[in-house]
């Protein structure tokens, strides 16, 4: 049965708008702030519905993180707002000291992660900051895939009480995980169950992975396709249960191939199960300006790719079967 | 008037005494907060000898600041810390190597036990060298100690007592080397826009920085005119005369809800009570040995008994 059902196609980020209004009628203490990118955020309801709890700080990225402790330190749960490249990189001693060693109950909410931020180019299409954020200690870091789990991760990350990162995009992808579904920090949801190879998938390549899949299943391999939604905590008992079945595994993520999904997949394999990985990511290199179908394809981040890293995978294991 | 700590007796400073104190010049004694502040520079000298590190010159020149601060203008509650700050006043030190003073203060108000003081910089101490709120200590909100953080932070809590409808004050102490960060001038733009007119911030104008005075690594210029086109209340202050420290930041407390954020451009001298830790840079970061130590303590009277 094809798994590629998808009711309509939406961008994550308005996922994050939808559940962050959402979270603004039950709970008093959420508050947002956001640095002169409210449209794009989709932060334009919030702001509209609860105007004393929103924040403008305009093109001053630093400042947001510090005012975000600082209402934090008050008891509020401050959702901050703009670009991940300026969400990250450009605030990383902020988050480092005033958050994450300080243990501040913010929300760092990051839309336009990775390629798929189009043509705006490489200085803003960030790669580096899934690595960035779980190197800090205490941080959580979750890549949704689709609109409604962004929109229940929003949702659920207001009830975790520490510093959280939540990384979203832009392009409208298809809507296929359930509306009214609850999302559980740290917990991997299995997509689709299969003995071969298992394919860890976060954000936008989880839609790829499933396609993915439908073109092994037809080459008689079948993939047991993994959602890691939360990058950390990682849900290690979920990603050893399956390569402890399979024997080999495919990491795919819109992000560099250092410091990502990839590496905390590798690192709980290596010192768990030792077997063989392949990653699909971004080879260390910059983006690029073109639309985000062009730069998917350029990058390296479509089904066929992902495919191909199975099949490879697939021979490094059936090798390391005949010599053992 | 008796229940206060400045007439309580040194005893009761000495084992750390709950204070909530209603803002009221009047009620204040001047000779014994320059008992108190005579008490922390000792306390800032022996810190800062038996770790063989810290730094002393800051922390000196800021000792009149915030013992004035502490025992005489913040409506707090030593005994029983809470982060949220709800009901109180709030201070944040942004020019955290200053570490050593703050310690000093905090204990001495009653936060914890004086005796911690020997922890300073120690392994598994409290007392990190920067100050955190990852060992618990009480009485810190948010570390410091990478420049130009702390005014944002104290703005947030200042936005977060507006929404709870709560008139406490938010204070923050930046040094003036710190003004050279790009991240100060985000919050000195953002608080005089929004109004915030709920917070004090001191800077600690001494003229130095690690290599050397201010004007001669980066002369910014007058800072006042800088406040003042951002929408900020200035005032001025000798920060080593605890008369004139204390009047001005009791002016600055009744200048608040006024529609502007305040600052008070504090005059003080690094080193101020040691005669050869002043007037000079090269006690930023450098501790006294033994020797030094004791020239320095024969000169700061031990008024409430070291720790």
């Amino acid at each position: 049965m094809s798994l590629l059902n998808y009711t309509e196609k939406k961008d994550t980020r308005s996922g994050f708008g939808a559940g962050l209004s959402e979270l603004g009628r039950s709970n008093p203490n959420v508050v947002a702030l956001c640095a002169d990118l409210t449209g794009s955020l989709k932060m334009d309801a919030f702001e509209k519905e609860f105007p004393e709890r929103f924040f403008q700080i305009g093109i001053a990225e630093a400042n947001m993180m510090g005012i975000a402790a600082g209402l934090a330190i008050g008891g509020k749960i401050p959702f901050t707002g703009t670009f991940a490249n300026f969400s990250t990189g450009r605030v990383y001693d902020q988050i480092r000291q005033s958050i994450a060693y300080s243990d501040k109950n913010v929300k760092i909410c990051a839309s336009h992660a990775g390629i798929t931020l189009g043509e705006d180019g490489a200085t803003h299409q960030i790669l580096e900051d899934i690595g960035m954020m779980r190197m800090l200690p205490g941080m959580v870091v979750i890549n949704p895939c689709d609109y409604n789990q962004t929109k229940a991760a929003t949702i659920a990350i207001a009830a975790h009480h520490g510093p959280v990162y939540l990384r979203f995009g832009r392009p409208v992808v298809p809507v296929f995980t359930p509306a009214d579904q609850k999302f559980v920090i740290g917990k991997a949801i299995t997509f689709r169950e299969g003995s071969d190879v298992s394919i860890f998938a976060t954000g936008h390549l989880l839609w790829k992975s499933l396609e993915a899949a439908e073109i092994l299943a037809q080459k008689g391999i079948q993939a047991e396709i993994i959602n890691i939604h939360t990058i950390k905590p990682l849900d290690q008992e979920a990603v050893l249960r399956s390569v402890r079945k399979t024997g080999c595994a495919v990491s795919a993520e819109e992000h560099q191939v250092f410091g990502g999904l990839g590496d905390a997949i590798a690192q709980t394999i290596i010192r768990n199960y030792p077997s063989p990985q392949e990653y699909v990511g971004i080879n260390d290199s910059f983006g690029e300006s073109g639309t985000p179908e062009q730069l998917m394809k350029k990058y390296g981040l479509e089904a066929e790719n992902i495919v191909m890293a199975a099949e490879k995978v697939l021979l490094r294991k059936k090798a390391e079967m005949s010599t053992s | 008037m008796d229940n206060l700590p400045w007439t309580g007796g040194n005893k009761l400073l000495q084992k750390g005494y709950f204070c909530y104190l209603k803002i009221n010049y009047k009620m204040m004694n001047i000779e014994e907060l320059k008992r108190i502040a005579s008490q922390v520079r000792r306390d800032i000298i022996r810190q800062t000898n038996g770790s063989k590190s810290g730094h002393p010159g800051g922390s000196l020149g800021c000792a009149d600041f915030l013992v004035a601060l502490y025992f005489g203008v913040l409506r707090h509650k030593s005994a029983e810390f809470s982060m949220t700050g709800k009901g109180e006043d709030v201070f944040y030190l942004s020019n955290g190597h200053i570490s050593p003073l703050w310690y000093s203060v905090l204990a001495r108000s009653g936060y914890f036990d004086i005796k911690e003081l020997a922890t300073f910089r120690k392994i598994d101490s409290r007392l990190q060298g920067h100050p955190a709120t990852h060992e618990g200590l009480p009485g810190i909100r948010v570390a410091s100690g990478s420049l130009g953080q702390g005014m944002s932070v104290a703005i947030g809590t200042a936005l977060s007592k507006k929404l709870d409808k709560d008139d406490h004050l938010v204070y923050c102490l930046c040094g003036d080397g710190e003004m050279e960060e790009g991240q100060v001038w985000e919050a000195v733009m953002y608080a005089g826009a929004k109004k915030v007119d709920n917070i004090i911030v001191t800077i600690d104008v001494n003229h130095q920085q690690i290599d050397g005075s201010i004007e001669d690594v980066m002369p910014y210029g007058d800072l006042k005119p800088k406040f003042e086109s951002f929408g900020w209340k200035v005032l001025h202050a000798d920060g080593n005369k605890m008369e004139d420290i204390s009047a001005t930041l009791q002016k600055a407390a009744g200048l608040c809800g006024k529609q502007q954020p305040v600052v008070i451009l504090m005059n003080t001298v690094m080193g101020q009570g040691v005669d050869f830790m002043m007037h000079t840079h090269k006690w930023h970061g450098v501790a006294p040995n033994d020797e030094q130590m004791k020239t320095a303590l024969s000169q700061l009277e031990e008024t409430l008994g070291d720790y």
